[in-house]
């Protein structure tokens, strides 16, 4: 009887210890290498990608005045092929007012605020999504950029430790299906290692353009888990995790996924 | 106003077969959906597109609520002389984008 109890504890241990096994560098894949060959076409493609329809929105919102400030995006950044390259290949960024890591959203609401003077774009509302969509396009083929320094270094680990615990009526971590299973099938769809190199990203299951979180959150409802709220700290650091994970990989933004 | 994204080759030698590509942005709401407050939300799609080479019609489709929101038309045609080709789609609620493109053969 001990036998046992002490070979199902050293099961437990050895489950634990697989749960905790990171993806390799050399073997991590980007959601889009994991698409059929359509729907690769489809992203490759910028008149069939139709992400594209949200980036040519957030070009005119990038010239429009905005706020009291009366002033565009353009006014203080000039083009933003130049000025916000590689931008959302480093966010989320520690806000050196806030202290805490903002994601582009969030980053592109400080803007509108405190320098357009104009009332923050709600989480994902067309223009916001657009603005996103439109910057996260300069980096395209741009390596995730992470900083990775003492300020970071407390989020990323709230982060990985809301990715590595169990929650929800079906007692899940994210881990347990994107560390532990990528590569297999959950239901018809494949299970993706989860880089959010792609986003935002034009899914056609939503058959519209959606943000990083909407992703998460739809996955925390598939595990019965309360999701976080749009713009929370969770999901700041959550992010700030997958980026940090994702490390060194090309930006394909704006994806295309099923 | 729609945005739409078109992709003509701007050259091609004459009698060559090319690939026309037209995506548009429109929400393709079905009509068959109930809305947050209950009631059926108003079916608002785009029904019919006509594409025209200099003034003549070369392709047609009719669209129903179970084509995707921003359809996706891709269709081939024979490159028969320079000109213009035309798009035009038409839907619900007055609904109506047109957009040309020139393709020069040689
Ligand atoms: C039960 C398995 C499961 C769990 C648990 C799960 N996911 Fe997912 N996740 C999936 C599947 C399957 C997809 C792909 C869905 C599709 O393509 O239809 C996905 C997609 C994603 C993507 C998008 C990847 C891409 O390439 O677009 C991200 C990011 C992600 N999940 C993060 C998370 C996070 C964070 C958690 C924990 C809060 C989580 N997932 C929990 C199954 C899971
Ligand atoms: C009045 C000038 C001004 C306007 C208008 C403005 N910004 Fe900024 N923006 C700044 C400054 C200055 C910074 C540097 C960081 C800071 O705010 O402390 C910045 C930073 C940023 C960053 C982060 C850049 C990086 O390298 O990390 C993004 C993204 C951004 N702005 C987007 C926008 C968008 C989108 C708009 C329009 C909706 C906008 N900004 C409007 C002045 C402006």
């Amino acid at each position: 009887m001990r036998a046992l109890r002490a070979l199902a504890a050293g099961l437990a241990l050895g489950l634990a210890a697989a749960g905790a096994a990171e993806i390799a560098p050399g073997e991590r894949r980007s959601g889009y290498d994991d698409m059929g060959p359509q729907t690769r076409a489809m992203q490759d493609d910028d008149s069939a990608n139709p992400g594209m329809f949200w980036v040519l929105d957030g070009q005119a919102l990038w010239s429009r005045k905005e706020g009291a400030a009366q002033k565009s995006c353009a006014d203080c950044h000039g083009g933003a092929e130049a000025g916000m390259k590689g931008v959302s290949a480093r966010h989320p960024a520690i806000d050196a007012a806030r202290a805490k890591p903002v994601d582009i959203e969030e980053r592109i609401n400080i803007c509108r605020a405190g320098r357009q003077q104009a009332a923050p774009l709600a989480r994902e509302s067309k223009e916001l999504l657009a603005l996103t969509a439109y910057i996260a396009r300069q980096s395209r083929g741009q390596p995730v950029s992470i900083a990775l320094d003492a300020q970071t270094r407390s989020f990323i680990a709230q982060g990985a430790a809301i990715w590595n615990r169990r929650q929800g009526q079906l007692n899940l971590s994210c881990a347990n299906c994107h560390d532990d299973n990528w590569g297999r099938k959950l239901a018809g769809a494949g299970v993706p290692q989860a880089h959010p190199t792609g986003y935002p990203v034009y899914r056609l299951e939503w058959q519209t353009l959606g943000s990083l979180q909407r992703r998460l959150r739809n996955c925390m409802t598939g595990m019965r888990a309360e999701a976080y709220e749009y713009g929370s700290e969770e999901f700041a650091a959550l992010e700030l995790y997958l980026m940090a994970r994702a490390q060194g990989m090309a930006m394909d933004a704006p994806g295309v996924r099923p | 106003m729609a945005r739409a994204l078109i992709n003509v080759p701007a050259k091609a030698a004459r009698g060559e077969i090319i690939e026309i590509k037209t995506l548009i942005q429109h929400p393709m709401e079905t009509g068959f959906r109930v809305g947050y407050n209950g009631a059926m939300i108003p079916r608002d799609i785009i029904s019919n597109f006509v594409c025209a080479y200099n003034g003549v019609e070369i392709f047609r489709a009719e669209l129903s609520s179970a084509i995707a929101s921003n359809p996706f038309l891709t269709f081939t045609t024979v490159a028969a002389e320079s000109g213009e080709i035309t798009f035009k789609w038409t839907g619900d609620n007055g609904f109506e984008a047109i957009e040309t493109a020139g393709i020069t053969v040689a």
